[in-house]
Protein backbone atom coordinates (compact mmCIF):
# COMPACT_ATOMS: atom_id res chain seq x y z
CA UNK A 1 0.00 0.00 0.00
CA UNK A 2 1.18 3.52 -0.73
CA UNK A 3 1.53 6.08 2.07
CA UNK A 4 -1.69 7.75 0.93
CA UNK A 5 -3.59 4.44 1.01
CA UNK A 6 -2.20 3.72 4.47
CA UNK A 7 -3.37 7.17 5.59
CA UNK A 8 -6.88 6.42 4.26
CA UNK A 9 -6.95 3.06 6.04
CA UNK A 10 -5.76 4.69 9.29
CA UNK A 11 -8.28 7.54 9.07
CA UNK A 12 -11.06 5.00 8.34
CA UNK A 13 -10.40 3.28 11.68
CA UNK A 14 -10.07 6.60 13.52
CA UNK A 15 -13.32 7.91 12.03
CA UNK A 16 -15.10 4.67 12.91
CA UNK A 17 -13.78 4.77 16.49
CA UNK A 18 -14.71 8.40 17.08
CA UNK A 19 -18.16 7.88 15.56
CA UNK A 20 -18.62 4.89 17.85
CA UNK A 21 -18.00 6.70 21.13
CA UNK A 22 -19.86 9.81 19.97
CA UNK A 23 -22.88 7.70 18.95
CA UNK A 24 -23.07 6.20 22.45
CA UNK A 25 -22.09 9.38 24.31
CA UNK A 26 -24.55 8.56 27.09
CA UNK A 27 -22.38 5.55 27.91
CA UNK A 28 -18.98 7.02 27.05
CA UNK A 29 -18.88 10.76 27.78
CA UNK A 30 -21.64 11.41 30.28
CA UNK A 31 -20.85 8.94 33.11
CA UNK A 32 -17.20 10.02 33.66
CA UNK A 33 -18.36 13.65 33.70
CA UNK A 34 -20.99 12.94 36.37
CA UNK A 35 -18.56 10.87 38.45
CA UNK A 36 -15.93 13.64 38.35
CA UNK A 37 -18.47 16.27 39.36
CA UNK A 38 -19.31 14.09 42.36
CA UNK A 39 -15.61 13.84 43.20
CA UNK A 40 -15.31 17.62 42.98
CA UNK A 41 -18.30 18.14 45.25
CA UNK A 42 -17.52 15.46 47.84
CA UNK A 43 -13.72 15.38 47.99
CA UNK A 44 -13.07 18.91 46.83
CA UNK A 45 -15.77 21.01 48.45
CA UNK A 46 -17.19 19.04 51.37
CA UNK A 47 -14.18 17.10 52.67
CA UNK A 48 -11.48 19.21 51.02
CA UNK A 49 -12.49 22.38 52.90
CA UNK A 50 -11.69 20.58 56.18
CA UNK A 51 -8.41 19.13 54.92
CA UNK A 52 -6.92 22.50 54.17
CA UNK A 53 -3.79 22.67 52.02
CA UNK A 54 -1.88 19.90 50.27
CA UNK A 55 1.48 20.51 48.56
CA UNK A 56 1.02 24.24 49.11
CA UNK A 57 -2.38 24.39 47.33
CA UNK A 58 -6.06 24.16 48.28
CA UNK A 59 -7.04 20.52 48.42
CA UNK A 60 -9.47 21.04 45.55
CA UNK A 61 -6.74 22.53 43.36
CA UNK A 62 -4.43 19.69 44.34
CA UNK A 63 -6.80 16.85 43.35
CA UNK A 64 -8.14 18.32 40.09
CA UNK A 65 -5.07 17.39 37.96
CA UNK A 66 -5.18 13.85 39.39
CA UNK A 67 -8.89 13.51 38.69
CA UNK A 68 -8.47 14.77 35.12
CA UNK A 69 -5.67 12.28 34.62
CA UNK A 70 -7.78 9.52 36.18
CA UNK A 71 -10.57 10.15 33.68
CA UNK A 72 -8.10 10.23 30.78
CA UNK A 73 -6.59 6.90 31.90
CA UNK A 74 -9.85 5.03 32.43
CA UNK A 75 -11.47 6.31 29.26
CA UNK A 76 -8.50 5.72 26.95
CA UNK A 77 -8.19 2.21 28.30
CA UNK A 78 -11.94 1.55 28.32
CA UNK A 79 -12.44 2.76 24.76
CA UNK A 80 -9.86 0.48 23.20
CA UNK A 81 -10.61 -2.58 25.31
CA UNK A 82 -14.35 -2.46 24.68
CA UNK A 83 -14.17 -1.47 21.02
CA UNK A 84 -11.45 -3.90 20.00
CA UNK A 85 -12.95 -6.75 21.98
CA UNK A 86 -16.41 -6.26 20.49
CA UNK A 87 -14.81 -6.10 17.04
CA UNK A 88 -13.12 -9.39 17.80
CA UNK A 89 -16.28 -10.86 19.36
CA UNK A 90 -18.49 -9.97 16.38
CA UNK A 91 -15.89 -11.21 13.93
CA UNK A 92 -15.63 -7.84 12.18
CA UNK A 93 -11.93 -7.81 13.02
CA UNK A 94 -11.65 -10.14 10.02
CA UNK A 95 -12.56 -7.16 7.83
CA UNK A 96 -9.26 -5.60 8.80
CA UNK A 97 -7.23 -8.80 8.85
CA UNK A 98 -8.14 -9.75 5.26
CA UNK A 99 -7.26 -6.25 4.03
CA UNK A 100 -3.73 -5.28 2.97
CA UNK A 101 -3.52 -2.75 5.81
CA UNK A 102 -0.30 -3.28 7.86
CA UNK A 103 -0.78 -4.39 11.47
CA UNK A 104 0.72 -1.21 12.87
CA UNK A 105 -2.04 0.79 11.17
CA UNK A 106 -4.70 -1.27 12.95
CA UNK A 107 -2.95 -0.61 16.26
CA UNK A 108 -2.41 3.09 15.52
CA UNK A 109 -6.07 3.49 14.52
CA UNK A 110 -7.40 1.97 17.74
CA UNK A 111 -4.89 3.83 19.90
CA UNK A 112 -5.87 7.12 18.24
CA UNK A 113 -9.51 6.30 18.98
CA UNK A 114 -8.61 5.71 22.63
CA UNK A 115 -6.61 8.93 22.78
CA UNK A 116 -9.50 10.84 21.20
CA UNK A 117 -11.94 9.63 23.86
CA UNK A 118 -9.40 10.20 26.64
CA UNK A 119 -8.86 13.77 25.43
CA UNK A 120 -12.60 14.38 24.94
CA UNK A 121 -13.40 13.26 28.49
CA UNK A 122 -10.32 15.06 29.85
CA UNK A 123 -11.47 18.30 28.20
CA UNK A 124 -15.02 17.91 29.56
CA UNK A 125 -13.74 17.17 33.09
CA UNK A 126 -11.31 20.10 32.94
CA UNK A 127 -14.14 22.43 31.87
CA UNK A 128 -16.36 21.14 34.70
CA UNK A 129 -13.58 21.59 37.25
CA UNK A 130 -13.54 25.31 36.45
CA UNK A 131 -16.95 25.58 38.15
CA UNK A 132 -15.28 24.46 41.41
CA UNK A 133 -11.80 25.95 41.37
CA UNK A 134 -9.39 28.10 39.42
CA UNK A 135 -6.73 26.38 37.37
CA UNK A 136 -3.56 28.18 36.42
CA UNK A 137 -1.41 26.63 33.80
CA UNK A 138 2.22 26.34 34.85
CA UNK A 139 3.58 24.63 31.73
CA UNK A 140 1.20 24.00 28.82
CA UNK A 141 3.74 21.92 26.88
CA UNK A 142 4.12 19.45 29.77
CA UNK A 143 0.34 19.20 30.14
CA UNK A 144 -0.17 18.31 26.48
CA UNK A 145 2.80 15.95 26.38
CA UNK A 146 1.82 14.07 29.55
CA UNK A 147 -1.84 13.73 28.68
CA UNK A 148 -1.02 12.49 25.19
CA UNK A 149 1.60 10.01 26.37
CA UNK A 150 -0.64 8.74 29.16
CA UNK A 151 -3.61 8.18 26.90
CA UNK A 152 -1.39 6.43 24.34
CA UNK A 153 0.01 4.19 27.07
CA UNK A 154 -3.38 3.18 28.43
CA UNK A 155 -4.86 2.75 24.98
CA UNK A 156 -2.07 0.25 24.29
CA UNK A 157 -2.87 -1.42 27.61
CA UNK A 158 -6.54 -1.67 26.62
CA UNK A 159 -5.49 -3.26 23.34
CA UNK A 160 -3.50 -5.99 25.08
CA UNK A 161 -6.43 -6.67 27.41
CA UNK A 162 -8.81 -6.94 24.44
CA UNK A 163 -6.54 -9.36 22.59
CA UNK A 164 -6.49 -11.76 25.54
CA UNK A 165 -10.13 -11.30 26.56
CA UNK A 166 -12.39 -14.24 25.82
CA UNK A 167 -15.56 -12.80 27.31
CA UNK A 168 -17.03 -9.44 28.24
CA UNK A 169 -16.18 -10.25 31.88
CA UNK A 170 -12.50 -10.35 30.95
CA UNK A 171 -12.53 -6.75 29.77
CA UNK A 172 -13.65 -5.48 33.17
CA UNK A 173 -11.24 -7.51 35.33
CA UNK A 174 -8.15 -5.37 34.68
CA UNK A 175 -9.91 -2.00 35.11
CA UNK A 176 -11.61 -3.17 38.31
CA UNK A 177 -8.83 -5.04 40.04
CA UNK A 178 -5.68 -3.37 38.72
CA UNK A 179 -6.34 -0.02 37.10
CA UNK A 180 -8.67 1.48 39.68
CA UNK A 181 -6.54 0.53 42.74
CA UNK A 182 -3.37 1.78 41.01
CA UNK A 183 -5.11 5.04 40.15
CA UNK A 184 -6.35 5.59 43.71
CA UNK A 185 -2.89 4.77 45.05
CA UNK A 186 -1.18 6.85 42.37
CA UNK A 187 -1.20 10.15 44.22
CA UNK A 188 -4.51 11.45 42.90
CA UNK A 189 -5.81 12.36 46.36
CA UNK A 190 -2.60 12.83 48.36
CA UNK A 191 1.07 13.67 48.14
CA UNK A 192 3.34 10.68 48.75
CA UNK A 193 5.22 12.92 51.21
CA UNK A 194 2.39 12.06 53.63
CA UNK A 195 3.20 8.35 53.47
CA UNK A 196 5.70 6.48 55.66
CA UNK A 197 9.02 5.91 53.86
CA UNK A 198 8.25 2.28 53.04
CA UNK A 199 4.89 3.05 51.36
CA UNK A 200 6.33 6.13 49.66
CA UNK A 201 9.00 3.85 48.15
CA UNK A 202 6.38 1.25 47.18
CA UNK A 203 4.30 3.96 45.52
CA UNK A 204 7.19 4.65 43.18
CA UNK A 205 6.58 1.23 41.59
CA UNK A 206 3.17 2.48 40.50
CA UNK A 207 3.44 3.93 36.97
CA UNK A 208 0.31 6.03 37.44
CA UNK A 209 2.10 8.04 40.14
CA UNK A 210 4.49 9.35 37.47
CA UNK A 211 1.69 10.40 35.15
CA UNK A 212 -0.40 12.09 37.81
CA UNK A 213 2.60 13.98 39.17
CA UNK A 214 3.92 15.03 35.79
CA UNK A 215 0.46 16.32 34.87
CA UNK A 216 0.11 18.08 38.21
CA UNK A 217 3.47 19.70 37.57
CA UNK A 218 2.16 21.06 34.24
CA UNK A 219 -0.80 22.67 36.00
CA UNK A 220 0.44 23.58 39.48
CA UNK A 221 4.22 23.45 39.10
CA UNK A 222 4.59 20.92 41.96
CA UNK A 223 5.39 17.22 41.75
CA UNK A 224 6.51 14.39 44.03
CA UNK A 225 8.59 13.02 41.15
CA UNK A 226 11.10 14.71 38.84
CA UNK A 227 9.20 15.48 35.63
CA UNK A 228 12.01 14.33 33.31
CA UNK A 229 12.15 11.01 35.13
CA UNK A 230 8.37 10.67 34.94
CA UNK A 231 8.41 11.27 31.16
CA UNK A 232 11.17 8.70 30.79
CA UNK A 233 9.18 6.09 32.72
CA UNK A 234 6.06 6.72 30.61
CA UNK A 235 8.14 6.49 27.40
CA UNK A 236 9.65 3.16 28.44
CA UNK A 237 6.19 1.75 29.17
CA UNK A 238 4.87 2.99 25.81
CA UNK A 239 7.75 1.41 23.88
CA UNK A 240 7.39 -1.88 25.77
CA UNK A 241 3.62 -2.07 25.30
CA UNK A 242 3.75 -1.00 21.66
CA UNK A 243 6.33 -3.71 20.94
CA UNK A 244 4.19 -6.27 22.72
CA UNK A 245 1.04 -5.25 20.83
CA UNK A 246 2.91 -5.57 17.53
CA UNK A 247 4.17 -8.98 18.57
CA UNK A 248 0.59 -10.06 19.31
CA UNK A 249 -0.68 -8.72 16.00
CA UNK A 250 2.16 -10.17 13.93
CA UNK A 251 1.91 -13.62 15.46
CA UNK A 252 -1.88 -13.50 15.55
CA UNK A 253 -2.07 -14.51 19.22
CA UNK A 254 -5.68 -14.19 20.40
CA UNK A 255 -6.65 -12.92 16.97
CA UNK A 256 -5.91 -15.51 14.30
CA UNK A 257 -6.48 -19.26 14.63
CA UNK B 1 1.23 -20.03 -16.19
CA UNK B 2 0.07 -17.83 -13.32
CA UNK B 3 -2.79 -19.29 -11.34
CA UNK B 4 -5.39 -17.28 -9.45
CA UNK B 5 -4.66 -19.55 -6.51
CA UNK B 6 -1.86 -22.02 -6.08
CA UNK B 7 -1.62 -24.05 -2.87
CA UNK B 8 1.34 -26.34 -2.31
CA UNK B 9 1.68 -28.92 0.45
CA UNK B 10 -0.44 -26.94 2.88
CA UNK B 11 -0.48 -28.28 6.42
CA UNK B 12 -2.43 -27.01 9.39
CA UNK B 13 -2.17 -28.44 12.86
CA UNK B 14 -4.20 -26.60 15.51
CA UNK B 15 -2.88 -25.97 19.02
CA UNK B 16 -4.92 -28.91 20.35
CA UNK B 17 -3.02 -31.22 17.97
CA UNK B 18 -5.84 -31.64 15.45
CA UNK B 19 -4.43 -31.94 11.93
CA UNK B 20 -6.96 -30.06 9.82
CA UNK B 21 -4.93 -30.06 6.58
CA UNK B 22 -2.57 -32.86 5.66
CA UNK B 23 -0.49 -31.31 2.91
CA UNK B 24 -3.07 -30.33 0.33
CA UNK B 25 -2.12 -28.96 -3.09
CA UNK B 26 -4.53 -27.16 -5.37
CA UNK B 27 -4.44 -24.94 -8.45
CA UNK B 28 -7.22 -22.65 -9.60
CA UNK B 29 -6.89 -21.07 -13.01
CA UNK B 30 -7.58 -17.42 -13.64
CA UNK B 31 -11.22 -16.86 -14.61
CA UNK B 32 -12.35 -20.20 -13.21
CA UNK B 33 -15.50 -20.85 -11.21
CA UNK B 34 -14.18 -23.42 -8.77
CA UNK B 35 -16.01 -25.51 -6.17
CA UNK B 36 -14.32 -26.74 -3.02
CA UNK B 37 -16.58 -29.35 -1.51
CA UNK B 38 -16.36 -31.54 1.53
CA UNK B 39 -18.34 -32.71 4.53
CA UNK B 40 -18.45 -30.65 7.72
CA UNK B 41 -15.03 -30.46 9.37
CA UNK B 42 -13.23 -31.65 6.23
CA UNK B 43 -10.90 -28.63 6.10
CA UNK B 44 -12.64 -26.33 3.59
CA UNK B 45 -12.93 -23.31 5.87
CA UNK B 46 -9.43 -23.87 7.25
CA UNK B 47 -8.05 -23.87 3.70
CA UNK B 48 -9.86 -20.66 2.84
CA UNK B 49 -8.91 -19.20 6.23
CA UNK B 50 -5.22 -19.73 5.45
CA UNK B 51 -5.63 -18.21 1.99
CA UNK B 52 -7.31 -15.13 3.50
CA UNK B 53 -4.70 -14.83 6.30
CA UNK B 54 -7.25 -15.50 9.03
CA UNK B 55 -5.67 -18.82 9.97
CA UNK B 56 -1.92 -19.29 10.46
CA UNK B 57 -0.62 -22.19 8.40
CA UNK B 58 1.73 -24.77 9.86
CA UNK B 59 3.62 -25.54 6.64
CA UNK B 60 3.34 -25.12 2.90
CA UNK B 61 2.86 -22.22 0.52
CA UNK B 62 -0.03 -20.22 -0.89
CA UNK B 63 0.20 -17.94 -3.92
CA UNK B 64 -2.49 -15.59 -5.17
CA UNK B 65 -1.90 -14.54 -8.78
CA UNK B 66 1.76 -15.44 -8.23
CA UNK B 67 2.13 -13.42 -5.01
CA UNK B 68 3.36 -15.63 -2.19
CA UNK B 69 1.56 -14.95 1.11
CA UNK B 70 4.88 -15.31 2.95
CA UNK B 71 6.63 -12.74 0.78
CA UNK B 72 4.06 -10.35 -0.64
CA UNK B 73 0.95 -10.69 1.48
CA UNK B 74 -0.19 -7.10 0.89
CA UNK B 75 -0.41 -7.50 -2.91
CA UNK B 76 -2.06 -10.90 -2.53
CA UNK B 77 -4.69 -9.45 -0.17
CA UNK B 78 -5.44 -6.59 -2.60
CA UNK B 79 -6.42 -9.16 -5.22
CA UNK B 80 -8.78 -11.15 -2.98
CA UNK B 81 -12.29 -10.58 -1.70
CA UNK B 82 -13.75 -12.81 0.98
CA UNK B 83 -17.33 -13.72 1.86
CA UNK B 84 -17.16 -15.79 5.06
CA UNK B 85 -19.58 -18.41 6.27
CA UNK B 86 -20.69 -16.49 9.38
CA UNK B 87 -22.02 -12.94 9.44
CA UNK B 88 -19.00 -11.00 10.58
CA UNK B 89 -19.78 -7.33 10.16
CA UNK B 90 -20.48 -4.86 12.95
CA UNK B 91 -24.19 -5.32 13.55
CA UNK B 92 -24.51 -1.76 14.87
CA UNK B 93 -23.08 -0.10 11.77
CA UNK B 94 -25.28 1.16 8.96
CA UNK B 95 -25.34 -0.99 5.82
CA UNK B 96 -23.59 1.69 3.78
CA UNK B 97 -20.90 2.23 6.42
CA UNK B 98 -20.02 -1.49 6.49
CA UNK B 99 -19.09 -1.35 2.81
CA UNK B 100 -17.48 2.11 2.84
CA UNK B 101 -15.28 1.18 5.81
CA UNK B 102 -14.11 -1.96 4.07
CA UNK B 103 -13.12 0.15 1.07
CA UNK B 104 -11.20 2.41 3.43
CA UNK B 105 -9.20 -0.53 4.78
CA UNK B 106 -8.04 -1.12 1.21
CA UNK B 107 -6.96 2.51 0.88
CA UNK B 108 -9.85 3.63 -1.33
CA UNK B 109 -10.64 7.33 -0.82
CA UNK B 110 -14.03 8.07 0.73
CA UNK B 111 -15.63 9.71 -2.34
CA UNK B 112 -14.73 6.77 -4.53
CA UNK B 113 -15.76 4.33 -1.78
CA UNK B 114 -19.20 5.97 -1.56
CA UNK B 115 -19.60 5.80 -5.34
CA UNK B 116 -18.66 2.11 -5.49
CA UNK B 117 -20.84 1.30 -2.48
CA UNK B 118 -23.88 2.89 -4.11
CA UNK B 119 -23.25 0.90 -7.28
CA UNK B 120 -22.88 -2.42 -5.45
CA UNK B 121 -25.79 -1.90 -3.07
CA UNK B 122 -28.01 -1.09 -6.04
CA UNK B 123 -26.83 -4.19 -7.92
CA UNK B 124 -27.55 -6.33 -4.87
CA UNK B 125 -30.91 -4.65 -4.13
CA UNK B 126 -29.75 -3.20 -0.81
CA UNK B 127 -29.67 0.50 -1.66
CA UNK B 128 -33.04 1.14 0.04
CA UNK B 129 -31.59 -0.31 3.24
CA UNK B 130 -28.38 1.73 3.17
CA UNK B 131 -29.20 3.73 6.31
CA UNK B 132 -30.53 0.77 8.31
CA UNK B 133 -28.45 -0.83 11.06
CA UNK B 134 -27.07 -4.00 9.54
CA UNK B 135 -28.51 -6.12 12.38
CA UNK B 136 -32.00 -5.31 11.09
CA UNK B 137 -31.42 -6.97 7.71
CA UNK B 138 -32.88 -10.37 6.88
CA UNK B 139 -30.54 -13.36 6.54
CA UNK B 140 -30.47 -13.11 2.75
CA UNK B 141 -29.78 -9.39 2.85
CA UNK B 142 -26.91 -9.93 5.28
CA UNK B 143 -25.38 -12.43 2.84
CA UNK B 144 -25.70 -9.93 0.00
CA UNK B 145 -24.17 -7.23 2.18
CA UNK B 146 -21.13 -9.45 2.71
CA UNK B 147 -20.86 -9.95 -1.05
CA UNK B 148 -21.00 -6.17 -1.61
CA UNK B 149 -18.34 -5.68 1.06
CA UNK B 150 -16.08 -8.31 -0.55
CA UNK B 151 -16.37 -6.70 -3.98
CA UNK B 152 -15.90 -3.04 -3.08
CA UNK B 153 -12.16 -3.08 -3.79
CA UNK B 154 -12.75 -4.94 -7.09
CA UNK B 155 -10.85 -8.14 -6.36
CA UNK B 156 -9.71 -10.48 -9.14
CA UNK B 157 -10.39 -13.49 -6.91
CA UNK B 158 -13.59 -13.83 -4.93
CA UNK B 159 -13.75 -16.48 -2.23
CA UNK B 160 -17.17 -17.47 -0.95
CA UNK B 161 -17.59 -19.81 1.99
CA UNK B 162 -21.12 -21.19 1.78
CA UNK B 163 -22.62 -17.95 0.45
CA UNK B 164 -26.15 -19.28 0.06
CA UNK B 165 -26.49 -21.11 3.37
CA UNK B 166 -29.93 -20.43 4.80
CA UNK B 167 -31.02 -18.40 1.78
CA UNK B 168 -34.40 -19.10 0.16
CA UNK B 169 -34.43 -20.65 -3.29
CA UNK B 170 -35.49 -17.50 -5.15
CA UNK B 171 -32.74 -15.43 -3.60
CA UNK B 172 -30.25 -18.25 -4.09
CA UNK B 173 -30.98 -18.26 -7.81
CA UNK B 174 -30.60 -14.49 -8.05
CA UNK B 175 -27.25 -14.79 -6.25
CA UNK B 176 -26.20 -17.48 -8.74
CA UNK B 177 -27.04 -15.11 -11.58
CA UNK B 178 -25.05 -12.32 -9.95
CA UNK B 179 -22.03 -14.56 -9.36
CA UNK B 180 -22.19 -15.95 -12.90
CA UNK B 181 -22.24 -12.39 -14.25
CA UNK B 182 -19.17 -11.26 -12.31
CA UNK B 183 -17.38 -14.49 -13.25
CA UNK B 184 -18.12 -13.76 -16.92
CA UNK B 185 -16.67 -10.30 -16.38
CA UNK B 186 -13.37 -11.91 -15.38
CA UNK B 187 -13.49 -12.46 -11.61
CA UNK B 188 -12.19 -15.85 -10.55
CA UNK B 189 -14.56 -17.42 -8.03
CA UNK B 190 -13.88 -20.11 -5.45
CA UNK B 191 -16.94 -21.43 -3.70
CA UNK B 192 -17.63 -23.84 -0.91
CA UNK B 193 -21.15 -25.07 -0.55
CA UNK B 194 -23.27 -27.86 0.82
CA UNK B 195 -25.77 -27.41 -2.02
CA UNK B 196 -24.26 -29.69 -4.61
CA UNK B 197 -26.78 -28.53 -7.19
CA UNK B 198 -25.20 -25.10 -6.77
CA UNK B 199 -21.71 -26.44 -7.46
CA UNK B 200 -22.91 -28.50 -10.43
CA UNK B 201 -24.73 -25.57 -12.00
CA UNK B 202 -22.10 -22.91 -11.43
CA UNK B 203 -18.65 -24.42 -11.29
CA UNK B 204 -16.35 -25.60 -14.06
CA UNK B 205 -13.79 -27.28 -11.84
CA UNK B 206 -14.10 -29.02 -8.52
CA UNK B 207 -12.04 -30.32 -5.64
CA UNK B 208 -13.40 -32.52 -2.89
CA UNK B 209 -11.66 -32.37 0.45
CA UNK B 210 -12.19 -34.90 3.19
CA UNK B 211 -10.41 -35.27 6.52
CA UNK B 212 -7.73 -32.78 5.49
CA UNK B 213 -6.90 -34.39 2.13
CA UNK B 214 -7.96 -33.59 -1.42
CA UNK B 215 -9.65 -36.78 -2.59
CA UNK B 216 -10.82 -35.50 -5.97
CA UNK B 217 -9.72 -32.61 -8.17
CA UNK B 218 -10.94 -32.45 -11.76
CA UNK B 219 -13.14 -30.59 -14.22
CA UNK B 220 -16.82 -30.90 -13.27
CA UNK B 221 -17.75 -32.41 -16.64
CA UNK B 222 -15.17 -35.18 -16.35
CA UNK B 223 -16.19 -35.94 -12.81
CA UNK B 224 -19.84 -36.25 -13.73
CA UNK B 225 -18.90 -38.61 -16.57
CA UNK B 226 -17.57 -41.07 -14.00
CA UNK B 227 -21.02 -41.59 -12.57
CA UNK B 228 -22.05 -45.11 -13.57
CA UNK B 229 -25.68 -45.07 -12.60
CA UNK B 230 -28.49 -42.61 -12.34
CA UNK B 231 -31.79 -43.17 -10.57
CA UNK B 232 -34.99 -41.78 -12.05
CA UNK B 233 -38.21 -41.72 -10.03
CA UNK B 234 -41.44 -42.19 -12.00
CA UNK B 235 -44.89 -41.33 -10.66
CA UNK B 236 -47.62 -43.61 -11.99
CA UNK B 237 -51.22 -42.80 -12.74
CA UNK B 238 -52.56 -46.02 -11.20
CA UNK B 239 -51.19 -48.04 -8.30
CA UNK B 240 -49.22 -51.25 -8.93
CA UNK B 241 -48.84 -54.32 -6.75
CA UNK B 242 -45.31 -55.09 -7.95
CA UNK B 243 -42.59 -53.49 -10.04
CA UNK B 244 -42.96 -54.02 -13.78
CA UNK B 245 -40.29 -56.01 -15.61
CA UNK B 246 -38.36 -54.29 -18.42
CA UNK B 247 -35.60 -56.31 -20.05
CA UNK B 248 -32.12 -54.91 -19.41
CA UNK B 249 -33.33 -52.41 -16.78
CA UNK B 250 -33.67 -52.53 -13.03
CA UNK B 251 -36.99 -51.18 -11.72
CA UNK B 252 -37.91 -50.99 -8.02
CA UNK B 253 -41.32 -50.34 -6.54
CA UNK B 254 -40.99 -47.60 -3.94
CA UNK B 255 -44.68 -47.58 -3.06
CA UNK B 256 -47.76 -48.40 -5.09
CA UNK B 257 -47.57 -45.30 -7.31
CA UNK B 258 -43.81 -44.66 -7.44
CA UNK B 259 -41.10 -46.72 -9.13
CA UNK B 260 -37.38 -46.15 -9.38
CA UNK B 261 -35.52 -46.87 -12.61
CA UNK B 262 -31.78 -47.41 -12.22
CA UNK B 263 -30.04 -46.48 -15.47
CA UNK B 264 -26.53 -47.66 -16.19
CA UNK B 265 -24.18 -45.47 -18.19
CA UNK B 266 -25.27 -45.50 -21.85
CA UNK B 267 -28.82 -46.68 -21.17
CA UNK B 268 -31.68 -44.42 -22.21
CA UNK B 269 -35.00 -43.95 -20.52
CA UNK B 270 -37.06 -44.09 -23.75
CA UNK B 271 -37.05 -47.91 -23.83
CA UNK B 272 -38.52 -47.95 -20.34
CA UNK B 273 -41.32 -45.60 -21.38
CA UNK B 274 -42.08 -47.73 -24.43
CA UNK B 275 -42.20 -50.90 -22.31
CA UNK B 276 -44.38 -49.31 -19.65
CA UNK B 277 -46.73 -47.88 -22.24
CA UNK B 278 -47.04 -51.30 -23.89
CA UNK B 279 -47.93 -52.77 -20.49
CA UNK B 280 -50.63 -50.09 -20.07
CA UNK B 281 -48.81 -48.25 -17.34
CA UNK B 282 -49.18 -44.47 -17.55
CA UNK B 283 -46.43 -42.24 -16.13
CA UNK B 284 -47.58 -38.83 -14.87
CA UNK B 285 -44.21 -37.33 -13.88
CA UNK B 286 -40.52 -38.09 -13.54
CA UNK B 287 -37.53 -36.66 -11.65
CA UNK B 288 -33.96 -37.47 -10.71
CA UNK B 289 -33.82 -39.23 -7.35
CA UNK B 290 -30.75 -37.21 -6.28
CA UNK B 291 -28.52 -34.63 -7.78
CA UNK B 292 -25.84 -36.45 -9.79
CA UNK B 293 -22.99 -34.69 -8.05
CA UNK B 294 -24.55 -35.43 -4.69
CA UNK B 295 -24.53 -39.13 -5.48
CA UNK B 296 -20.88 -38.99 -6.53
CA UNK B 297 -19.91 -36.90 -3.53
CA UNK B 298 -21.47 -39.33 -1.09
CA UNK B 299 -19.75 -42.26 -2.84
CA UNK B 300 -16.33 -40.57 -2.77
CA UNK B 301 -16.53 -39.51 0.85
CA UNK B 302 -17.88 -42.87 1.96
CA UNK B 303 -15.15 -44.80 0.11
CA UNK B 304 -12.50 -42.42 1.55
CA UNK B 305 -13.74 -43.23 5.06
CA UNK B 306 -13.66 -46.96 4.27
CA UNK B 307 -10.10 -46.66 2.90
CA UNK B 308 -8.94 -44.82 6.00
CA UNK B 309 -10.52 -47.41 8.27
CA UNK B 310 -8.68 -50.09 6.28
CA UNK B 311 -5.38 -48.23 6.73
CA UNK B 312 -5.88 -47.72 10.47
CA UNK B 313 -6.93 -51.37 10.88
Amino acid sequence: MSSYEIYIAYSTIVRKEIQRFMRIWVQTLLPPSIIMVLYFIIFGNLIGSRIGQMGGFDYMQFIVPGLIMMSVITNSYGNVVSSFYSTKYQGSLDEMLVSPMPNWVILAGYVTGGVARGLAVGTIVTSLSLFFTQLEIYNFGIIVLVVLMTSILFSLGGFVNAVFANSFDDISIVPTFILTPLTYLGGVFYSIDLLPDFWAGMSQLNPILYMVNAFRYGILGVSDIQVGYALLVISVFIIALFSYCMYLLNTGKGIRK
Amino acid sequence: MTYALEINQLHKIYDNGFEALKGISLKVEEGDFFALLGPNGAGKSTTLGVVCSLVNKTKGSVKVFGHDLDIDVSKAKCLMGVVPQEFNFNMFEKVQDVVVQQAGYYGIARDEALRRTEQLLKQLSLWDKRDDASRNLSGGMKRRLMIARALVHRPKLLILDEPTAGVDIELRRSMWEFLTRINEQGTTIILTTHYLEEAENLCRNIAIIDQGDIIQNSPMRELLKTINTETIVLELQKPLAQAPQVQGYRLLLVNDTYIEVILNQGQDINSVFVALSAAGIQVTSMRNKTNRLEELFVNLVTSNKTDLKGVSA
